[in-house]
């Protein structure tokens, strides 16, 4: 069972109330594919791997609750046998995912501007807090304003908030039908031709579920009813993608195993900004997703580091290090600097849930 | 801290003359509201059983003016009640006698909408329909359309993270805010999420959604807007027996569809409203139940052919499809006029908003119709049957001694069993002062106290709606030792009503 009495999560919060006696934080972990991301890791490592497999799955409550250490790969598999997924396309970043880390990362995929990011789709949490307590938030309805939600607030909180160990996420069912297009682009206005057709298109009732421009190609994927998604092909035009390259292509830009994110010797950097932002004026290849809304690109020097920063902030929204090495990282910040009150805010909320900074210190912001 | 005898509120001791005079010195005298007269107006919301005369009513113009008046109040200690329209159903705006009610009823600019970008930027008193009204044309609206649209304010939509018929497939308020822009109890402007898809840190502005104004006075949103869809239908399906119309609801989620809106109503709604709406329902049905179907042309042929083919097969014993705009919208206005309709025919009602597992929706029926019998109340049951959120309206009369009581425990009773199938006692309309005591059903001590120091992370001195939402750990103990382990009904024990 999964009630307070399970043994494993007995032992877990046993294990939470020690390391918060003795003062010694833990790094929670599921099968490490996120471990470049965010701050430097420290404490001792808490594998979440043991509490794994569905807890609970009714596809026609479009509802599936999953234990932490469940691979995410073993839970889209059972949603797809239903003809249901994950809409937000989470990216894996390696074999080991699991459920767990997917929500304390809360990276999202290509269908991200469409449907939503991994705290769309959070409906609960249960979780074991920094003095050992075992809570839950929300639950497996499709709406509950019952308190604070606490399970969305989880979701991206790099496990600094609690070891979250069962979450509920609404499903939806695979769409009915997919067509990838394909748009040649060549030229010096290539992104910002782009970026045109990108908002342009995303002002009208068209089933578009992705984009992506890349080396002068812009890549646009509908999904929806079958009529829909030809009439919206016919429209739009372009050249029409294999449904076999067009997948192995979607997935290259959710895992990041796209030659562009081959370069290695230079950090990567992920900008989240309005979709109507121009092409940024910056050196080096970008790559484009979100409709606009998310662009990537690498950069090596302190001088490059700081001018992404603030055209992220300029331009409304903001940028994180989404690869570095580890003296880059803590030179620059992972993540944008908060204002003061957030910080403030921030700071109050981690003592709320983990008085004595147990949990995953310094991952997400220095300062806890 | 006493205690005020209507919902527990904590008191606070103010100088009301010192109070004025410095709010005085930041606003103008017609936003400031003293007299007894003046003020009656503000003494409840939507939820009319409660009942508060606040102490003083503030009405600013702008933020700058909204930011003065949470910094006097904050210097000297005193609640500040957010309010917007005031057609919350479950007390959030109610006054504290000890309290500002801070109305954000004039900050009503549309300040701007892009529709390249596809938001608004919308200042909280702006009406929900009013988004809609100034995007049509650019062909956009915002998508979330609560009942009350015509009334209510985005800025009471956030706090309450507000639902509409559509928000299985279009979302609920948290789904469609990008940011907001607010202040802290401290009176120092923050901002939650940002014109981008996401924001950098913790997820503040999906936490302040539904806070219920617990933590932030929201002074600015900016909102996505969704394109509006070429074309919508509407079937409205009548089924004999409530169990078909609950199992056609699950059938059509399981055909893989996500209708663009999927409601439910029992024969006692559809009474009440065909005479008042004429909305052409079928007076003979138990149940009907209205499936939305929206896209292109082709995409919605498709679609209601596949949904037909369910209703079908779940035995509905009658099909109508909408053939026009004008009768898709006739057709809504009996759902959307479901509320009204019922006032109409009882002096009072009392509007549950339970959540459950879809496949519970028989059994809660049945529930219902049992505890109608044992508290001798009539309740209509409109249901966002998509989402499994129920709406049962418990009918009753104030002025007959003991039906506010009765009714409120039904209520509570609804809410309860809510709980016991997997759900929860809010789905859209919040907490408030009215369910307070259910939220002892549903959290435990443990989860209670992250709440309040969630709570304290952005409100340290507890003066944003003091006593609402979450209730005291005291409260939930005297509950639990009120409710044995076994006990099936919800009388509410420290439910100390004014009943007026
Ligand atoms: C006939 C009828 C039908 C309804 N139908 C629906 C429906 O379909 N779906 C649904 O979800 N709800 C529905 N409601 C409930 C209600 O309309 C919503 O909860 C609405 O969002 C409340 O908005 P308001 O502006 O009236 O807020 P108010 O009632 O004024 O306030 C509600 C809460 O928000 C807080 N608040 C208000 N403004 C601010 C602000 N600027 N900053 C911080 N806090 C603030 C208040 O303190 C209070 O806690 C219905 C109500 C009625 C009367």
């Amino acid at each position: 069972m999964n009630g307070p009495f399970d043994p494993c999560l007995a032992r877990w919060s046993e294990r939470i109330r020690s390391a918060t006696t003795e003062r010694k934080p833990l790094r929670l972990r599921g099968g490490g594919s996120k471990d470049f991301y965010g701050q430097a890791l420290s404490g001792e490592l808490f594998d979440t791997r043991e509490y794994a497999g569905l807890a609970a799955y009714e596809p026609t409550e479009l509802v599936v609750t999953a234990r932490c250490g469940t691979p995410l790969a073993e839970l889209e598999a059972a949603l797809a046998e239903k003809g249901q997924s994950l809409a937000f396309e989470p990216p894996h970043f390696g074999p080991a995912a699991t459920v767990g880390g997917c929500l304390a990362a809360g990276l999202a995929g290509p269908r991200r501007a469409r449907v939503g990011a991994v705290r769309d789709f959070v409906l609960g949490v249960k979780l074991i807090d920094g003095q050992g307590r075992l809570l839950n938030f929300g639950g497996q309805v499709m709406k509950n304003v019952a308190g604070y939600d606490v399970s969305r607030l989880l979701a991206g909180s790099l496990g600094t908030l609690g070891l979250v160990v069962e979450v509920s996420f609404k499903v939806l069912p695979v769409a009915l039908a997919e067509q990838t297009l394909r748009f040649d682009l060549p030229g010096e206005n290539s992104q910002s031709l782009a970026l045109a057709r990108l908002n342009e298109w995303g002002g009208q009732p068209l089933p578009i579920s992705a984009s992506a421009w890349v080396d002068d190609t812009l890549h646009v994927r509908l999904a929806g009813a079958s009529a829909a998604v030809c009439a919206a092909a016919q429209k739009l035009g372009g050249q029409r993608v294999a449904a076999d390259q067009a997948s192995a292509f979607w997935i290259s830009l959710r895992e990041h195993s796209h030659g562009f994110f081959a370069v290695r010797a230079a950090a990567l950097w992920r900008l989240s900004v309005p979709a109507t932002t121009p092409a940024l004026p910056l050196p080096g290849a970008q790559f484009v997703e979100w409709g606009g809304a998310q662009r990537w690109l690498h950069a090596s020097s302190p001088a490059e580091h700081q001018a992404i920063r603030q055209a992220a902030a300029q331009a409304g929204g903001h940028a994180t290090l989404f690869r570095a090495d580890p003296e880059t990282k803590a030179a620059v910040g992972v993540f944008q600097p908060l204002a003061a009150p957030l910080a403030r805010i921030h700071r109050e909320l981690k003592a709320a849930f983990d008085p004595h900074g147990v949990f995953n210190p310094g991952r997400m912001y220095a300062e806890f | 801290m006493s205690n005020d005898g209507i919902f527990s509120a904590p008191r606070f001791p103010v100088d009301k003359a010192l109070l004025l005079a410095r709010l005085r010195e930041h606003l103008p005298a017609h936003s400031l509201l003293v007299d007894k007269e003046d003020v009656r107006p503000y003494e409840c919301d939507g939820m009319m059983a409660y009942r508060q005369m606040p102490l003083i009513v503030a009405l600013p113009e702008s933020e700058a003016q909204a930011q003065a008046v949470v910094r006097v109040c904050s210097a000297l200690k005193v609640p500040m009640i957010p309010r917007g329209a005031a057609t919350g159903l479950s007390g959030g705006a109610l006054p504290h006698a000890d309290g500002v009610v801070v109305s954000l009823a004039r900050l009503k600019k549309i300040v701007r909408i892009d529709p390249l970008a596809r938001t608004a930027v919308v200042q909280p008193g702006v009406r929900n329909l009013a988004v809609s009204e100034a995007a049509a044309p650019y062909g956009l609206y915002y998508a979330p359309d609560p009942s009350s649209q015509i009334a209510c304010s985005i800025g009471g939509n956030v706090a309450e993270n507000s639902g509409g018929v559509h928000c299985l497939k279009y979302g609920l308020t948290v789904h469609n805010v990008l940011r907001i822009r607010g202040l802290t109890a401290a009176g120092e402007i923050v901002e939650f999420g940002n014109a981008a898809l996401d924001a950098a840190g913790y997820d503040l502005l999906a936490l302040n959604i539904g806070s219920e104004g617990m933590l932030a006075l929201v002074t600015e949103v900016t909102v996505r807007l969704t394109p509006k869809p070429e074309l919508a239908q509407v079937i409205v399906a009548s089924f004999a027996e409530v169990s078909k119309a609950g199992d056609a609801v699950a059938g059509i989620i399981a055909a893989g569809i996500i209708p663009a809106g999927l409601e439910m109503m029992d024969r006692k709604a559809i009474h009440a409203v065909e005479p008042y709406a004429k909305a052409g329902y079928d007076l003979e049905a138990e149940a009907i139940l209205l499936c939305e179907s929206d896209g292109t042309p082709e995409e919605v042929g498709e679609e209601v052919a596949r949904m037909r083919a369910v209703l079908e097969r779940c035995g509905a014993s009658m099909i109508r499809v909408s053939q026009s705009e004008a009768e898709r919208l006739k057709f809504w206005a009996g759902r959307k006029a479901a509320f009204p309709a019922v006032g109409r025919i009882t002096p009072d009602y009392l509007c549950m908003d339970g959540t459950i597992p879809r496949k519970s929706l028989a059994h809660m029926l049945l529930a219902i119709a049992e505890m109608e019998q044992r508290y001798g109340l009539r309740c209509a049951n409109v249901f966002h049957a998509g989402d499994g959120n129920l709406h049962p309206l418990i009918m009753f009369d104030a002025n007959l001694p003991g039906q506010l009581e009765r009714a409120t425990a039904f209520g509570g009773e609804i809410l309860e069993l809510s709980v016991e199938l997997g759900g929860t006692i809010t789905g859209e309309h919040g907490v408030g002062v009215e369910k307070l005591t259910q939220m002892c059903a549903q959290f435990t001590p443990d989860e209670l106290e992250i709440f309040h120091a969630v709570k304290r992370a952005f409100d340290p001195d507890g003066l944003l709606n003091p006593g609402k939402v979450i209730p005291t750990i005291a409260r939930c103990r005297e509950y639990r030792l009120t409710h044995s382990v076994d006990s099936a009904v919800g009388m509410s024990a420290d439910q100390t009503l004014v009943k007026v």
